[in-house]
């Protein structure tokens, strides 16, 4: 049986080890927030991180994760007490339906822990693999210049 | 919850029944949902405990109405948003407000939570007065009490019990002066982010009930197709396999956990057999086979038919556009249980109280023993999956007594099973006067239905595969004012002669139901992208052609600003071009214009979107924050369906099954910047704001590369290959 840490905790999961790491953090973890998608590795919504790199839980075997790191967007804060990038995303109003929203907040949390202030075009590439389809973009972009720092007039979105 | 206990209330040892509100008010002349529903406790309950419930029959779809719904509430109750409790759709607590659909939810709920919420504060102050001696106006309601000048105070609670169960919200009740209002008008962030950005729980998909078991669905290879056979044994007997279901061709199986039941999914569909099918149209067919269905016409404007058909110079032009999916980013999902008597449904479609009805009936069971409460998902916008989740999961429930099934399905069952948009057809003709004005005008939109929801349990998709199935009830177009097809056909400008006819389309080679804006979306961008084109041949600045064809202050005033901030007019670079459009949604709800700057690559035929300027006027703000978020992902959603989006199909059905036969846009595609502008009218009826950005969106895109690629595009979506052939490159 497969050992995983995820949000810095060491647990054994009962799962066969191809199992989608998705549906052990959600069926298996009580960890909902990574949201299926699409299973098919297209839409981002199941993103979490390992080892500080954005990856997609819903393609990804628990069987290769053995020792490895595991952060989903349970790890950055609570509703109660969000951590800064959940800050900011709440700050800007940066969710519709909010279904995509966790897969977003990780694939941040993973671009601003490799690029502390990413240009424009570096965060719309970063995230050009995760979907949203309320058209939450420019809040969304406007949560991650927040986080990463950069003036909130300078955003380009109405303030 | 704490209900609104009976009135009564004891007064210098007397026990007073009939505290003053006027009875029998004719509901009719209430104001919003109040006329289905006029007892304030439909709306507002105040517990023994000083605790607020608010309640509506509207559901949150991610367009904020929660946060919207509690400001309106607080401020007439003068309380903290914060120590508001609201409960959302439920059958078996909320009042009945039909669908959450149609960008109603302001004009229908807010509008009636306001009143009852004006309501229970007069009453309030009212007892509180009789209490302490005190004529009411003298009182303050605010913070959870009612103070008299003096400084004495009662809470809430102990006044609960002075408030009559039954009173009606009177014809007239005095609301707060906007001019006095702290909550409306301000933007509250929303209170359903935090969870949903952590982590909490906040959706259907993640209810996670004692016992439940995980459903997944084994659909046909195509519509219409039959199930002959199935060897169900070797799935049945995989480990964690419950059961597999069937019933006609209905096909599903159970496990205990997710996993299992996706992978037992897998092996059924393999050892499924299937025959026939319905037939679709060839792609290359869709648009003569819809022009060449029997349609039933019906001519929903003729004006001036009296006078003499005016001469000049008569234009013409025929738009169309493809099939379009809702996409939502979570398949839809349901969670059911069934206790042998009562089926209790968790749902994310957007009506619950048809959906009980479409269950009830399904399952012949009273409906009074089906309860159904909204949970959010994945946004909707419109009927997608969500209904027919749900009866899949009430289906298997009943398979399954005593235990909560979870049906979830698979990005390729909402891709390809979902109502799409309807593919339609307009054509527009008018006669440039001698004046350069529009003399005459005529207007014909062809389109199959724009709603195919519950209640009938046929309108719920597996329902359709039973052994004993219920048919599709036979599409039906709605009504004007409002309209489905020809939503927004009637243009809004001043027409000395008019003609516009509704060729409605009973025939539907794919299923197609609401989609946000229906029709709208296809008429203003017929219409606005026609304008165009009359103001071409007039030689006049669009934005002005608009001006000089609009009585309407409210109209001329988002024209005004929203190419006022776009600085239309200002010259732009070469292979860049403005695009202008302007509607008002349903001709009776929110005003919207929009300006655009794109930019086309002429080699690729690839647009971009590079900036957008809206203005819009929804009547009082409640939130500007909301209204901005709805405008704004108004506009890129109807930008990413009018450049990207057409479902893919072939004789057999659709192919779009994924992210990657139906690309919709992605971050690189946004704008570089998007304003959103509101003319907030306090104290005027709310104008719901949710659909107006859709249509024109689309006609705003088509003028601009118009403008900046000197070709005129009449069909959505406009794709590069469509933009490429009309260059000639």
């Amino acid at each position: 049986m497969p050992t995983l840490t995820v949000n810095g905790r060491r647990q054994v999961v009962a799962a066969e080890p191809e199992t989608p790491l998705l549906y052990v953090l959600r069926d298996e973890l009580g960890l909902d927030g990574a949201k299926f998608g699409c299973g098919l590795g297209q839409c981002g919504a199941c993103t979490v991180e390992v080892e500080g790199r954005a990856v997609l839980s819903c393609l990804t075997p628990v069987g290769v994760l053995e020792g490895r790191a595991v952060t989903t967007v349970e790890g950055l804060g609570t509703p109660e007490h969000p951590g800064p990038l959940q800050a900011a995303f709440i700050a800007e109003n940066a969710a519709q339906c909010g279904y995509c929203i966790a897969g977003m907040v990780m694939r941040a949390h993973a671009l601003l822990r490799a690029v502390p202030h990413p240009s424009e075009a570096e965060i719309r590439e970063a995230l050009r693999f995760n979907l949203c389809r309320c058209g939450t973009h420019m809040r969304i972009l406007a949560a991650v210049r927040r986080a990463a720092g950069h003036d909130p007039a300078a955003t380009g979105a109405t303030p | 919850m704490t209900a609104l206990t009976r009135r009564t209330l004891l007064v210098g040892g007397a026990l007073l029944v009939g505290i003053g509100l006027p009875r029998g008010a004719r509901a009719d002349a209430l104001p919003g949902s109040l006329k289905e529903a006029p007892r304030i406790d439909a709306w507002i309950r105040i517990g023994e405990d000083g605790a607020v419930t608010v309640l509506t029959g509207k559901a949150e779809l991610g367009q904020g109405i929660k946060t919207a719904l509690i400001q309106v509430a607080a401020e007439e109750l003068g309380l903290e948003p914060a120590s508001l409790r609201l409960v959302t759709a439920d059958t078996e607590l909320t009042p009945d407000e039909g669908y959450t659909a149609g960008s109603h939810s302001m004009q229908d709920s807010a509008t009636a939570i306001r009143h009852a919420a004006a309501a229970a504060r007069a009453l309030l102050a009212a007892a509180a007065g009789r209490r302490l001696g005190a004529a009411p106006e003298t009182l303050t309601v605010s913070g959870g009490a009612v103070t008299a000048p003096d400084g004495r105070r009662i809470g809430f609670g102990e006044l609960a019990a002075a408030l009559e169960p039954d009173a009606a919200v009177p014809d007239a009740v005095q609301l707060r002066d906007p001019a006095d209002h702290t909550i409306v008008g301000r933007p509250l962030p929303r209170v359903d982010i935090p969870a949903k950005v952590a982590g909490g729980a906040a959706y259907v998909q993640d209810i996670r009930a004692p016992g439940m078991v995980h459903a997944r669905i084994v659909r046909p290879p195509r519509p219409g197709a039959r199930l002959v056979s199935v060897e169900t044994g070797a799935v049945a007997g995989r480990p964690g396999v419950i059961r597999v279901h069937r019933d006609g061709d209905f096909l599903a199986v159970l496990a205990e956990r997710e996993y299992a039941a996706v992978t037992a999914m897998g092996a059924l569909a393999r050892v499924a057999v299937w025959q026939g099918g319905s037939p679709v149209p060839e792609p290359d067919d869709l648009f003569p086979d819809l022009a060449g269905r029997s349609a039933q016409r019906t001519l929903i404007l003729d004006r001036g038919a009296g006078t003499p058909a005016p001469a000049g110079r008569r234009i013409a032009a025929r738009y169309r556009r493809r099939y379009q999916m809702h996409g939502s980013i979570g398949p839809s999902c349901a969670v059911a249980e069934f206790d042998g008597d009562r089926l209790t449904v968790w749902s994310h479609a957007q009506g619950m109280f048809p959906l009980r009805k479409a269950l009830a009936e399904m399952l012949g069971l009273p409906e009074a023993q089906v309860r159904c409460i909204h949970v959010e998902g994945s946004g909707c916008y419109g009927h997608n999956g969500a209904d027919d989740a749900a009866g899949d999961a009430a289906l298997l429930a009943r398979a399954l007594p005593g235990r909560p099934v979870r049906a979830q399905y698979t990005r390729e069952q909402e891709h390809l099973w979902e109502p799409y948009g309807a593919a339609m057809l307009t054509e527009a003709a008018a006669v440039l006067g001698a004046d350069g004005r529009i003399a005459d005008w005529d207007y014909a939109v062809r389109s199959p239905t724009h709603l195919t929801r519950p209640p009938g349990a046929g309108q719920l998709l597996s329902a359709r595969m039973l052994d004993k199935p219920f048919p599709a009830p036979p599409p039906k177009a709605l009504p004007q004012p409002e309209g489905g097809g020809d939503r927004n056909a009637i243009p809004l400008y001043r027409l000395p002669r008019a003609r516009v006819a509704h060729d409605f389309v009973a025939d539907m080679p794919l299923r197609v139901s609401a989609l946000r804006s229906l029709g709208a979306y296809m008429n203003v961008f017929s219409i606005e992208s026609f304008l165009d084109e009359l103001a071409e041949a007039a030689g006049t600045d669009p934005v002005a052609f608009r001006l000089a064809h609009l009585d309407d202050p409210r109209a001329r005033a988002v024209i005004e600003a929203a190419s006022g901030r776009f600085g239309w007019g200002t010259p732009l670079a070469k292979g860049s071009g403005a695009g202008f459009a302007f509607a008002r949604y349903k001709n009776l709800a929110a005003y919207c214009a929009l300006a655009v700057e794109v930019a086309v690559e002429r080699e690729s035929g690839r647009v971009r979107l590079v900036r957008a300027h809206a203005a819009v006027d929804a009547g009082e703000v409640v939130n500007p924050h909301g209204i901005r978020d709805q405008i704004e992902g108004g506009i890129i959603q109807a930008m990413s369906w009018s450049l990207f989006e057409a479902v893919a199909h072939d004789a057999e059905g659709p192919t779009s099954r994924d992210w990657s036969t139906y690309p919709i846009a992605r971050f690189p595609d946004v704008p570089d910047r998007l304003d959103v502008h509101l003319i907030d009218r306090p104290g005027s009826p709310f104008l719901g704001a949710g659909e107006v950005a859709q249509g024109p969106t689309a006609a705003a895109l088509a003028n601009a590369i118009r403008q900046a690629a000197g070709v005129r595009l009449r069909e959505l979506p406009m794709r590069p290959e469509l933009v490429k052939a009309a260059i000639g490159v």
